[in-house]
């Protein structure tokens, strides 16, 4: 007898398991250096504010450089996986629905 | 220095009204369908919505606040800005796509799909509400005061027009309306905002880094360091950081926008927008923060009142002269007036969608009877909220805004996540998680020095020996992986095969869509 999952393979076809599996592992590995890179900051804020404080030139700081650094570190990364989900993902799904 | 001696102020302000009221007219002839009134037909664009996720998420406390924050204390203001951005490339890649393809009008309807409908809408009203009743709270008791200050007129009087104002958007115009409003102040904002900072930069030659020099020069390097009174240190910066990432991305107001646009894709690109956009505002404010600091000076601003709000408006009237002053105060109303416009739309889709269609008619009512309900519940909440504006005048509400995230990333955010993703999470394990993170963050907080010290007005030296103190001024890094336990735990002792058996069908609808999933699986 096949096991549930067995059947859902089948069923759904092999195309929509590994187009679903691509999808969660872009969607972990992206919230993971978004988590690691904010979480990272945050640390270093909490924890190493000396470090932090660091003069690098007239007028900027290691925390500012940083800061502002993850603002820009954010859209980029929505901007990754918005241009990964339109030119892969979408025409992936589109393939498997025609 | 009141906008309501400056007769441009008062002009701006007026027109602002009469375009929103007209829009709001509009809108009404084009909302006859509970489809109309909460998601203004699923026809607005990607990059209309943006603007409008912007006009939703950036409230007079972006502008307002953070710029005060770091004019008194330098860096440490933009902690906050930056919290405020990283959830939204967590709802980017884990939440707006099944929220888009699952839902109708809320995200209980996400966390409902494969489970017990009744039990888990009840829970996640008791959630969503709270979120949304703490957070309008400490909006208007920000507007009254704000008004109070830029325009002087009284705090009970600006507390019903902002209520009234909204209460007119909402039950006229529905999502299509507020979605307009929230466009029109997102783009006033965010030009106000650009042209504030790039008047202050015209004084250091274009380079924001000669303006953080000065800054230094004339108040220490500190100003440019991360300090400790703001954001607090050690583990508290941690638990606010938890909090501010996952409650942007469990916010029931900003997932309420995904169901906005027509499909998926423009869901998506509406979240790249609207994280661009707060982004580059951000940016700005943090120029203008330190522009006030060197330019206006800490003391002055202290002295205009409001608890350091004034900053951003003092600096225009430096730098811009008394008509850009009355176009700043302007913006700051009409900022207020939106975001409390957003909140109050999304509260009356829990209570309409959730818990009367839901919960009362057990997912039948009729399309007139619905608008009915959401027309009362509009009211209500409008009422309410006008009612608690005036109740907390002059409380320091400033932690009502924190907890409010925290509520939402403890109480909403786990059971949305476990909801798409573990095939094992239950109908128990859902209501268990959100009455377990609401609660959890509200007892913590109330046994905090946020709520033992600032609003009690205790010492601190003296609630910090009792036993049942908790030292974290925000509760999120405890309420929320508490809740995440609280689900995996209860999941693991409770069996749900319904849940199960369709976890296959919505993932197939994840990916492919309502038409499709109905077509090919159920």
């Amino acid at each position: 007898m096949l096991s549930p999952d067995r059947i859902a393979l089948q069923d759904e076809g092999e195309e929509f398991v590994k187009i679903s599996r691509r999808k969660s592992h872009v969607a972990i590995l992206l919230s993971a250096v978004m988590i690691v890179m904010y979480f990272g900051f945050m640390t270093m804020f909490a924890f190493a504010k000396p470090l932090m404080g660091t003069i690098l030139a007239p007028g900027l700081s290691l925390c500012i450089l940083l800061g502002a650094s993850v603002i820009v570190g954010s859209f980029v990364l929505c901007l990754v996986y918005v241009v990964w989900a339109n030119r892969f993902y979408d025409p992936a799904v589109r393939r498997i629905m025609s | 220095m009141q906008a309501a001696n400056n007769p441009l102020a008062v002009t701006f302000f007026f027109v602002f009204m009469a375009l929103t009221l007209g829009i709001t007219y509009w809108a009404a002839r084009r909302t006859r369908t509970t489809e109309q009134f909460f998601a203004a037909g699923g026809q607005i664009t990607a990059w209309q919505n943006g603007w409008a996720l912007a006009g939703d998420f950036l409230s007079a406390a972006a502008l307002l606040g953070i710029a005060g924050i770091i004019t008194s204390n330098g860096f440490d203001g933009l902690i906050y800005s930056i919290g405020f951005l990283v959830g939204w490339p967590i709802i980017s890649f884990l939440i707006v796509e099944p929220l888009r393809n699952l839902g109708k009008f809320t995200f209980a309807d996400v966390v409902a799909y494969r489970l017990r409908q009744r039990p888990v809408r009840m829970a996640a009203a008791i959630g969503t509400l709270t979120v949304i009743l703490l957070y309008l709270i400490a909006q208007m008791v920000a507007t009254g005061s704000l008004i109070k200050l830029l325009f002087g007129m009284p705090y009970t009087a600006s507390v019903i027009v902002v209520g009234t104002a909204m209460l007119t958007y909402v039950i006229f115009g529905g999502m299509l309306a507020t979605t307009w409003v929230q466009v029109i102040k997102a783009v006033l904002l965010s030009f106000g905002g650009l042209v504030l900072a790039l008047l202050v930069l015209a004084h250091f030659d274009m380079n924001p880094l000669r303006l953080f020099a000065a800054a230094a020069d004339e108040y220490g390097e500190r100003v440019l360091q991360p300090g400790s009174k703001v954001a607090g240190s050690g583990w508290d910066a941690i638990s606010l950081g938890v909090g501010l990432m996952f409650g942007t991305a469990a916010l029931p107001h900003i997932l309420m926008r995904a169901f906005t646009v027509p499909d998926v894709k423009e869901a998506r690109m509406s979240i790249l927008y609207a994280t661009g956009i707060i982004g580059s505002f951000h940016l700005l404010v943090f120029v203008i923060g330190f522009g006030a600091m060197v330019l206006v000076g800490p003391e002055a601003v202290i002295k205009a009142g409001g608890g350091g709000n004034m900053a951003a408006p003092l600096l225009a009237l430096t730098v811009g002269g008394n008509g850009f002053f009355g176009f700043i105060c302007a913006v700051a109303f009409a900022t207020m007036l939106a975001v409390v416009a957003g909140l109050t739309l999304s509260g009356v889709a829990t209570v309409c969608h959730d818990l009367w269609v839901n919960v009362v008619r057990n997912g039948h009512a009729p399309e007139r009877e619905q608008l009915t309900v959401a027309r009362i519940a509009t009211i209500a909440i409008a009422v309410l909220a006008v009612f608690l504006g005036i109740v907390f005048e002059g409380q320091n509400v400033a932690f009502m805004a924190g907890l409010a995230f925290a509520v939402a990333a403890a109480a909403n955010f786990p059971a949305l996540l476990l909801s798409i993703t573990w095939k094992r999470f239950t109908t128990p394990a859902a209501v268990a998680s959100i009455l377990v993170g609401t609660v959890s963050s509200l007892l913590l907080i109330g046994l905090s020095p946020t709520v033992q010290v600032d609003v009690l007005g205790r010492s601190l030296a003296e609630v910090s020996q009792a036993w049942w103190f908790v030292p974290m001024k925000n509760p999120a890094l405890i309420s929320m992986p508490l809740s995440f336990l609280v689900a995996i735990a209860v999941s693991l002792v409770t069996q749900e095969d319904g849940a199960e058996g369709s976890f296959r069908e919505m993932r197939r609808r994840i990916m492919f869509g309502a038409a499709r999933a109905a077509y090919t699986g159920r």
